[in-house]
């Protein structure tokens, strides 16, 4: 069951002694925090998945802070993008899912039984490994989420929507002429464009990225990291990568995990390793995992 | 250097050699043939068949189609009167009946396994039993819907009726009808549901703008199919009482009375009952040849409006 309280994060206590994790922010949010550091969005404290008996994550405890881009990166199966499906309660959709230990959305404890997982996917949007765009037209790709949440109250306010979502996701002037020509006609760097205008159009808090690039071309790819840094002022921003360079180009903080083999029970399951700003763990990492990591040694 | 000797003439000559087929790929040559004459052996089949029925129905379908389409049952053969007006009414609101019966409760049934049923092993069992059921012989149906709709629900359904008939198919497709629903929502794209939950959709949100609508196309072909088998049976509707005396003269094809009026006849009832005739009239295997034309026009215009309606769906998820 879950072993997750309602407590507000003030109330936070410290954590286990995990000795092999590196942090270096204070978990009350106070004075280990640089000054141009933004209120937490999400805190993660001592989060473990899993699914059955099948411990995916263990844990984890990081803080991700407004307006900054914070990468999970690591190995296949270490886990980060089930702690990215917490997030937003996605992993609610595989039945032998459970989450244990803490996990904040600005105060609120996201597993508290009386949250909404509905309102939690509303404030905090998803953009997916693999383009996902509806088989429908470009508009109503983007008119969904504000369609379904109820936010337009006029057929104009629509308009404007999906007009200013376009806008923001880089897409509006190769798409603004053929709005009812099906979603499925756009190249992979389009779709992936028009998943983040879907996401966008419901004004979401923060947006969730899975590896949003592994499916596209090193132009695409370009195109969606300019595109996030110039959205990371008005959204917080977590995304997970396999690619260590597109975490230091475009992140503000990463978080490294690793699959860590568990003796007692023979399997594998993932382990936040290192949480640090970017800068840091990439050049002067503390642990020597990520170190091998970063430098391309193991993984 | 080593490029050199590549295209070197020795060299080229080997690759050459080693490059060209050697010898044809019998086994796969073999294999292949092997499928063709499957195939050809069901169609040939399949085309005696029709060209048998073509032929036995050519006169009385040349010689007065409307008049066999309009014409009821007689007990002689060469009645000018004699046609199929009674069964065609009766095989119509039958399938009307699977039609407003079967597809919306099938329909729904397999949304719920799928969407929202617990994986656990009581909807498992569910599961199998509904895979047995569509295995279970038409006869076995044809029973239920005797004791239960004829005798039991005699009142509501006017014992041996058209809309018993009609429940009792209805049943009978049913696990057919849930099976090919659940194998469309199945294949719906896991992407597109998390893309729909991942803006704030709830479930019945998610279901409505992008399960059913991906589902559509492949719910209707499996539901008309099914339909189509349910209105050649039988067998069920001998049990449930489709006869071939007491039946009105002419009924209406929307004379609802004629619903739950105690007698009824169907189109497979009525080819039934003309071989059967046959032996002491044989113009009645003419008669039996041209009803199963009929119905197998029925069946085709189904089918073809199966394929019709996929089209549009298909065309409209883009």
């Amino acid at each position: 069951m879950q072993a997750i309280s309602g407590s507000m994060a003030n109330e936070m206590v410290e954590p286990e002694a995990t000795p092999h994790l590196h942090l270096d922010i204070d978990r009350t949010g106070q004075a280990a925090v640089p000054d141009d550091t933004g209120d937490p969005v999400f805190e993660v404290e001592d989060l473990s998945v899993y699914y059955g008996d099948f411990r995916a994550v263990q844990g984890a405890t990081f803080t991700v802070y407004e307006h900054e881009i914070t990468a999970m990166i690591g190995p296949s199966g270490c886990g980060k993008t089930t702690v990215l499906r917490c997030f937003n309660r996605m992993n609610d959709l595989i039945p032998t899912a459970r989450v244990e230990g803490r996990l904040n959305f600005r105060n609120v404890s996201l597993y508290d039984p009386r949250v909404d997982p509905v309102e939690v996917r509303r404030r905090i949007g998803m953009v997916f490994q693999k383009p996902n765009p509806f088989p429908k037209s470009i508009y109503d790709n983007v008119a969904f989420g504000p369609r379904v949440t109820g936010m337009a109250k006029k057929k104009g306010d629509l308009d404007d929507i999906v007009e200013r979502s376009l806008h923001r996701a880089a897409l509006w002037d190769e798409v603004h002429d053929r709005m009812k020509d099906s979603a499925l006609g756009l190249s992979g760097g389009q779709q992936q464009r028009l998943c983040i205008a879907r996401a966008i159009a419901v004004d979401p808090d923060v947006l969730l990225m899975d590896e949003p690039c592994s499916a596209l071309d090193p132009i695409a790819t370009t195109r969606i990291e300019d595109l996030m840094q110039e959205i990371k002022d008005d959204y917080t921003i977590v995304i997970v990568t396999h690619n260590m360079q597109q975490a230091a180009r475009i992140s503000n903080r990463t978080a490294f995990f690793t699959a860590q083999l568990d003796s007692t029970t023979d399997q594998r399951s993932g382990l936040l390793v290192e949480y640090d700003r970017t800068e840091t763990i990439f050049s002067n990492p503390s642990d020597e995992r990520t170190e091998n990591y970063v430098t391309g040694r193991f993984g | 250097m080593a490029k050199a000797r590549l295209i070197g003439d020795r060299t080229s000559r080997v690759m050459v050699q080693a490059m060209e087929r050697r010898a044809a790929d019998v086994r796969g040559r073999v294999f292949q043939f092997s499928l063709l004459t499957t195939l050809l052996i069901s169609l040939f089949i399949l085309g005696v068949l029709i060209a048998d029925v073509m032929i036995d129905a050519w006169g009385l379908l040349t010689g007065r189609p409307g008049g066999f389409l309009s014409g009821t049952m007689r007990s002689l053969s060469d009645d000018p009167k004699l046609g199929v007006q009674q069964a065609l009414v009766g095989t119509f609101w039958i399938a009307v009946f699977v039609a407003v019966l079967a597809f919306p409760i099938g329909i729904g049934a397999a949304i719920w396994l799928e969407e929202y049923a617990p994986r656990n092993r009581f909807t498992r069992f569910i599961e199998l039993n509904i895979r047995n059921l569509a295995g279970v012989p038409s006869i076995v149906y044809g029973l239920l819907g005797l004791f239960l709709f004829v005798q039991s629900l005699g009142d509501l359904t006017g014992g041996k009726s058209i809309a018993a008939a009609g429940i009792t198919l209805a049943i009978l497709v049913l696990p057919i009808v849930i099976i090919t629903a659940q194998e469309a929502i199945r294949a719906v794209p896991q992407g597109l549901k998390e893309g729909a939950y991942g803006v704030g959709a709830t479930k019945w949100t998610m279901i409505r703008s992008q399960v059913l609508p991906y589902a559509a196309p492949g719910i209707f072909t499996g539901t008309l199919l099914s339909m189509s088998r349910g209105i050649g049976e039988a067998a069920p509707l001998l049990l449930v009482g489709a006869v071939s005396g007491r039946l009105g003269g002419n009924p209406g094809f929307f004379d609802l009375s004629a619903i739950n009026a105690e007698s009824f006849m169907a189109m497979p009832v009525i080819i039934v009952e003309w071989v059967q005739n046959s032996g002491r009239d044989p113009g009645f295997a003419e008669a039996a040849a041209a009803a199963i034309v009929v119905l197998l026009v029925f069946v085709i215009l189904m089918n073809a409006a199966a394929i019709l309606l996929r089209n549009h769906f298909e065309k409209k998820r883009g």
